[in-house]
């Protein structure tokens, strides 16, 4: 059991001219094996800064970021050893892999650098983490990216990804730049290996719908603020601060939409 | 014939000359309305951009036309077959009858000129008898109708945010009061709620001019609230076209089930979600603070 735990994190960016830019502001949280929860707000609202914060690519300006009760180093090899624990899958499946590379090396790479297992079973290592993600192995491994479909691309970059066998994995809108059809698919994906695993998910997303039906909890961060947090089901469907309110409202829903008498704009 | 079209395609094929050859677009035949938002909707490669690149007649080698045609009928009353006209005509029969909203506008504008010098572009290209003093002043006149504001003009683009640069975009669409606007994935990259402010505008500025817009998308949740009609295109073939509620409440086709049930419902069941709740670490008192 892992827990990670933010507690009043305050990050504050410099800006050249104008002072200071509060990015968070006192944000607090409890990230747990086996949970997700969704991030959500508009661009700007400081989903990244955490996600940066987590990776330690940034430093918090105040509070304390927690990983089982001791704060998480900001340095050296106890930082290394850090980032082998908490994994990010990125948005762009297309910009997250080396295009000179093959799927092999992709998924090699962290196996070797944070000795997962000896140099004489990184192969088989290999083949299991493709099977997993259910790429067939023989028929990826020696492929570059540029041969591989936004799915598949994906799917390998999970792979990387798992690779460390993190305890936590920070998604940043792991499917918005995939076709829709295999966007359920691919977090359905995730949610299985989340299972097996029991990994801690953050499922930053701009897409009420998913973050819904995919998480426990979602927090709703505005101008670096969170201003509601709460059960998924109850955040989307009796939202009580308004922000959530105009942002569910701007999801387009169907439903909703169809389910009114008169429909504004239809014209026949 | 009535008219109340605007355009009518019919048997139009693109292909792309590789080999082998990639039939992109397959006999589409397609009604565009007067005053209607046509939706098209489909996944990557389906052939929608071609199809929309295809009217315009902006493909480039190695896309070839291989047959149909598109035939845009005037305000005025008069027929232009896009294909027929040469280049000259082209030139002065886009942006001034139908313009374009490409993907990825936010990338579209040119970094390094003003956007005020951008606007005026247009009028200088298209209404050269227009004093400089005028092509200012309508070119702040468009910025403030699409809510940037005039005092924007001498921004450059990188100083405006995506919704912003986006509103420029269609500001300069507007420009010359087009019959018909093409908008290809025109909020794909925003959030959602500077999503819903511009397809609110666009439905605005619609009433307001009365032009017809093919709205492309492959975001069919988006494209059921603001569509008249919505075709559906698969593999270069438009496998189903009907009213946007047709559509949802009555689909005709495999494909568009599956697209439909591709997104899922925000207020409604879980659909084809399989994950488990995990557990919570909420404590009573971090639920929702406001």
């Amino acid at each position: 059991m892992t827990t990670l735990e933010f507690k009043n994190v305050t990050k504050k960016y410099r800006v050249r001219g104008s002072g200071e830019l509060l990015a968070l502001d006192k944000v607090s949280f409890t990230l747990t094996s086996g949970q997700t929860i969704a991030l959500v707000g508009q661009s700007g609202s400081g989903k990244s800064t955490i996600a940066k914060i987590l990776t330690q690519l940034e430093r918090v300006s105040s509070g304390d970021v927690l990983l089982d009760g001791t704060p998480i180093p900001t340095w050296g090899r106890p930082l290394r050893r850090y980032r082998q624990t908490v994994r990010m899958v990125f948005q762009d499946p297309f910009a997250s892999l080396n295009p000179a590379h093959t799927i092999r090396h992709h998924i090699e790479r962290p196996l070797r650098l944070d000795k997962v297992v000896p140099p004489d079973q990184v192969e088989e290592e290999v083949f299991r983490l493709l099977t997993r993600v259910r790429l067939a192995p023989e028929q990826t491994i020696d492929r570059r990216p540029h041969e591989l479909s936004g799915g598949q691309r994906q799917r390998v970059a999970i792979a990387r990804a798992l690779a460390s066998r993190p305890k936590l994995l920070i998604a940043d809108e792991p499917v918005s730049m995939l076709d829709v059809s295999i966007r359920l698919e691919v977090l359905n994906l995730l949610a299985e290996l989340q299972s097996e695993a029991n990994l801690g998910v953050l499922y930053i997303t701009h897409d009420l719908a998913t973050a819904r039906h995919f998480s426990d909890e979602i927090m709703v961060l505005h101008h670096g603020k969170v201003v509601e947090h709460g059960k998924a089901d109850e955040v989307i469907l009796t939202p009580k601060h308004d922000y959530t309110l105009a942002l569910r409202n701007a999801s387009p829903d169907p439903e909703k939409h169809f389910a009114a008498p008169t429909t504004p704009g239809a014209t026949s | 014939m009535t008219t109340d079209d605007l355009l009518t395609v019919s048997q139009f094929s693109v292909s792309y000359d590789v080999t082998p050859p990639v039939e992109a677009v397959r006999d589409v035949s397609i009604t565009v309305r007067r005053g209607e938002i046509l939706g098209l909707a489909g996944e990557s490669g389906c052939g929608k951009t071609t199809l929309a690149y295809g009217i315009q007649r902006l493909l480039k080698p190695p896309a070839v036309i291989t047959s149909g045609s598109a035939v845009f009928h005037d305000e005025s009353g008069d027929d232009i077959d896009i294909n027929t006209m040469d280049d000259a005509q082209m030139r002065a029969f886009r942006w001034e009858k139908a313009s374009m909203v490409f993907q990825g506008a936010m990338n579209a504008l040119n970094p390094i000129i003003t956007i005020g010098a951008q606007l005026q572009d247009v009028f200088s290209t298209h209404r050269p008898a227009m004093a400089r003093k005028d092509r200012k002043l309508e070119s702040g006149r468009l910025l403030d109708l699409v809510g940037v504001g005039s005092e924007r003009l001498r921004s450059y683009p990188h100083e405006l945010s995506g919704g912003m640069r986006q509103r420029v975009m269609i500001a300069m669409a507007l420009a010359l009061k087009p019959q018909l606007m093409i908008m290809d994935e025109p909020t794909t990259a925003l959030d959602v709620l500077v999503q819903r402010e511009i397809i609110e505008q666009i439905s605005d500025l619609r009433a307001e001019f009365g032009f017809s817009v093919i709205f492309i998308t492959h975001d069919l949740p988006l494209l059921l609230e603001i569509s008249d009609r919505i075709a559906v295109m698969r593999e270069g073939r438009i496998v189903e076209i009907d009213t946007a509620r047709n559509l949802y409440q009555n689909p005709q086709n495999d494909y568009t089930r599956r697209l439909l049930a591709s997104f899922p419902s925000l207020t409604g069941e879980r659909g084809g979600f399989v994950r488990r709740p995990g557990p919570s670490t909420l404590t009573t008192d971090a639920g929702g603070m406001s």
